[in-house]
């Protein structure tokens, strides 16, 4: 992640304690690395502990989870754990089960990625031009769906559409494929799109607000000569807006990436996997807490941990993704 | 001035950001005012109103399932929030301020952190905690829970501390006043908002947490709301939960649109802190 740079980097470093003319009296060389050093030591009393418990709670969880994977190790006969060495990702990696929660977390990925972008655009748009009065409004609303629950996403989702409880069937039985007996929930593809629609209802304010933050950073006067120059509004987009954001809407897509390849919450609720809807998060949990397989269960949470790498890499070194201003994206 | 077309869309395009985020909240919230008896009606809106969905989770049957779960969801994401909060203000000064072989490796750890997939921990943590007796407690969430927290708070902090005027502390001292003054004085009114805002983001997150919540828990000692709202069950084995489910899902969301409505400046400053940069 060296491609990454800190936040607010460019923003003047003020005062800070080592600068020479504090010490600018004698015996100046041994004072200075003096002064060095006990502010380093100070620096790491204050971020150690924070340091270490970051460690703690990620770095050797999954330490320990690359270990148990190795071996043939069920809860419910703890005694019988023997080595198998790289057998569980065999296993795995041979089964049909792990390469269709694959396919179909990447689809819930790509899909909901993209539509996020396109609507995330739209608000960020409609937020970025607002009139100042209506601007606080605009916000709040957009904030609702980023700060409930996912959970409580999910189930409105589902009542909505539910065959039973739901209004979608009775409202909209004059779209063809849709009629009052319409079960959503016991097919692949519709299963999917209210899965997708709750998981892209909650998250695109993220991604618009990083969106609206980029759309500041993109310079009035070059947007108003476009438009003297006689650029069409799309024109101006392609040519002028998004070039000038380019950063803002790589690091919004790639946090929101990694973000959907993680989805669990609005599939357990909606199907628990059923119809075909089963992801890899779901597959990971359902592996080891589900039926306490520890061995294999770990085995696909290192997976799983190894697809995010594999992600954040493609992203960084093919796209030059700069990761740093992008964070909170639940 | 705006010309009547301009008005128009205007109206139009809020009208339909405010359908975009709020349609979802709403038709819950309709549900959940709906008597059993309507639940399958197929409407939007109950055609006679009840109370008797909020009656059931805050006095009546599923009482003692949603009041101790949300006594745990607060409960835990309030103290993950503010160790997360100490923690990170304390890293973040020192990141911000002094100079340090490091630094640099304190923050990215806190952006690898904040990618990594919480449910690969999960397991690990699963058969240590049942091994430890951490297991459906409340420090076995908290703990967990600073995965969740303590990034983002780094993260943010490190950006607002950064746009912080240090000199003025400086310059209150050369006014005259202690070190400590010069601190409490000039620095902590600044720092404050921050400090606040982040608190506020990793609140949100800890609230929010699912994955942590059902695998770590069995019981209502530490089942946090959104978990326990799986767990439902109506108040007879054929009746379907629906009512209740979007009852309590009301009274959850209520102090997030209640913060929201206060903060909203705030926040989305917060999320977008750094993102201006470069």
């Amino acid at each position: 992640m060296s491609a990454a740079t800190e936040p607010g980097a460019t923003s003047s470093r003020t005062a800070a304690p080592s600068s020479s003319t504090r010490n600018a009296t004698s015996s100046r060389k041994p004072r200075r690395s003096a002064r060095r050093r006990a502010e380093a030591r100070l620096g790491w009393i204050l971020a150690g502990p924070a340091f270490v418990v970051m460690l703690a709670v990620t770095l050797y969880p999954i330490l320990q989870a690359v270990w148990e994977s190795l071996f043939n190790y069920q809860l419910t006969a703890p005694d019988d754990r023997t080595f198998v060495g790289l057998n569980n990702y065999l296993v795995i990696l041979t089964d049909s089960i792990f390469w269709r929660a694959m396919g179909v977390t990447t689809l819930i990925m790509v899909i909901t990625v993209a539509v996020e972008l396109v609507i995330g655009f739209a608000l960020a748009m409609v937020m970025h031009r607002a009139l100042k009065r209506l601007r606080g409004l605009l916000r709040t609303a957009i904030l609702v769906p980023y700060g409930i629950i996912t959970v409580v996403s999910a189930f409105a989702w589902f009542y909505a559409f539910d065959t039973t409880s739901g209004f979608v069937n009775s409202w909209f039985d004059w779209v063809p494929g849709i009629s009052s007996d319409l079960n959503w929930f016991a097919e692949t593809p519709t299963a999917l799109i209210v899965i997708m629609a709750s998981e892209i209802w909650k998250t695109t304010p993220f991604i618009s607000l990083l969106l609206l933050a980029g759309l500041a950073q993109v310079p009035g006067d070059l947007e108003e000569a476009a438009k003297v120059d006689g650029a069409t509004p799309w024109q101006v987009f392609k040519r002028v807006i998004v070039p000038n954001m380019k950063a803002a809407i790589m690091v919004a897509v790639l946090f929101r990436a990694l973000d959907a390849f993680r989805i669990f919450d609005n599939v357990f609720i909606m199907t628990q996997g059923s119809a075909g809807t089963e992801v890899l998060a779901l597959l990971a949990y359902r592996t080891s807490i589900g039926q306490l397989q520890i061995g294999m269960g770990s085995a696909i949470s290192v997976l799983l941990f190894l697809c995010v790498i594999v992600i954040c890499f493609i992203a960084i070194k093919v796209f030059k993704v700069d990761l740093a201003p992008a964070q909170g994206g639940k | 001035m705006l010309t009547t077309k301009q008005r128009i869309w205007w109206a139009l395009g809020t009208v339909a950001v405010l359908l975009y985020a709020l349609f979802p909240v709403a038709a819950i919230f309709a549900t959940s005012f709906k008597p059993s008896s309507e639940l399958t009606s197929g409407t939007f809106l109950p055609s006679s109103p009840t109370l008797s969905n909020y009656e059931s989770i805050l006095a009546g049957d599923a009482q003692e399932l949603f009041l101790s779960s949300l006594r745990n969801s607060i409960g835990i994401s309030v103290i993950s929030t503010v160790l997360a909060s100490i923690l990170a203000t304390l890293a973040a000064y020192a990141i911000a301020r002094l100079d340090f072989p490091g630094k640099k490796l304190v923050l990215m750890t806190s952006l690898a952190v904040s990618i990594f997939p919480v449910i690969s921990i999960v397991t690990p943590l699963f058969n240590l905690w049942r091994t430890i007796g951490l297991y459906d407690t409340w420090p076995g969430l908290i703990i967990p829970y600073m995965s969740l927290t303590l990034p983002i708070s780094i993260w943010t902090l490190t950006a607002f501390f950064r746009q912080i005027p240090w000199e003025l502390e400086q310059a209150a001292q050369v006014d005259g006043a202690t070190t400590y003054q010069a601190f409490r004085r000039a620095i902590v009114p600044l720092a404050a908002p921050g400090v606040f805002t982040t608190a506020l983001i990793a609140f949100f997150i800890a609230w929010n947490d699912f994955v942590y919540g059902i695998s770590l828990t069995s019981t209502s000692a530490a089942r946090p709301v959104p978990a326990a709202l799986a767990f439902f069950t109506g108040s007879s084995q054929f009746e379907e939960p629906t009512g209740a489910i979007s009852a309590a899902a009301v009274v959850v969301t209520i102090p997030v649109v209640v913060l929201v409505l206060l903060f909203q400046r705030q926040i989305v400053s917060g999320l977008t802190q750094g993102a201006v940069k470069g």
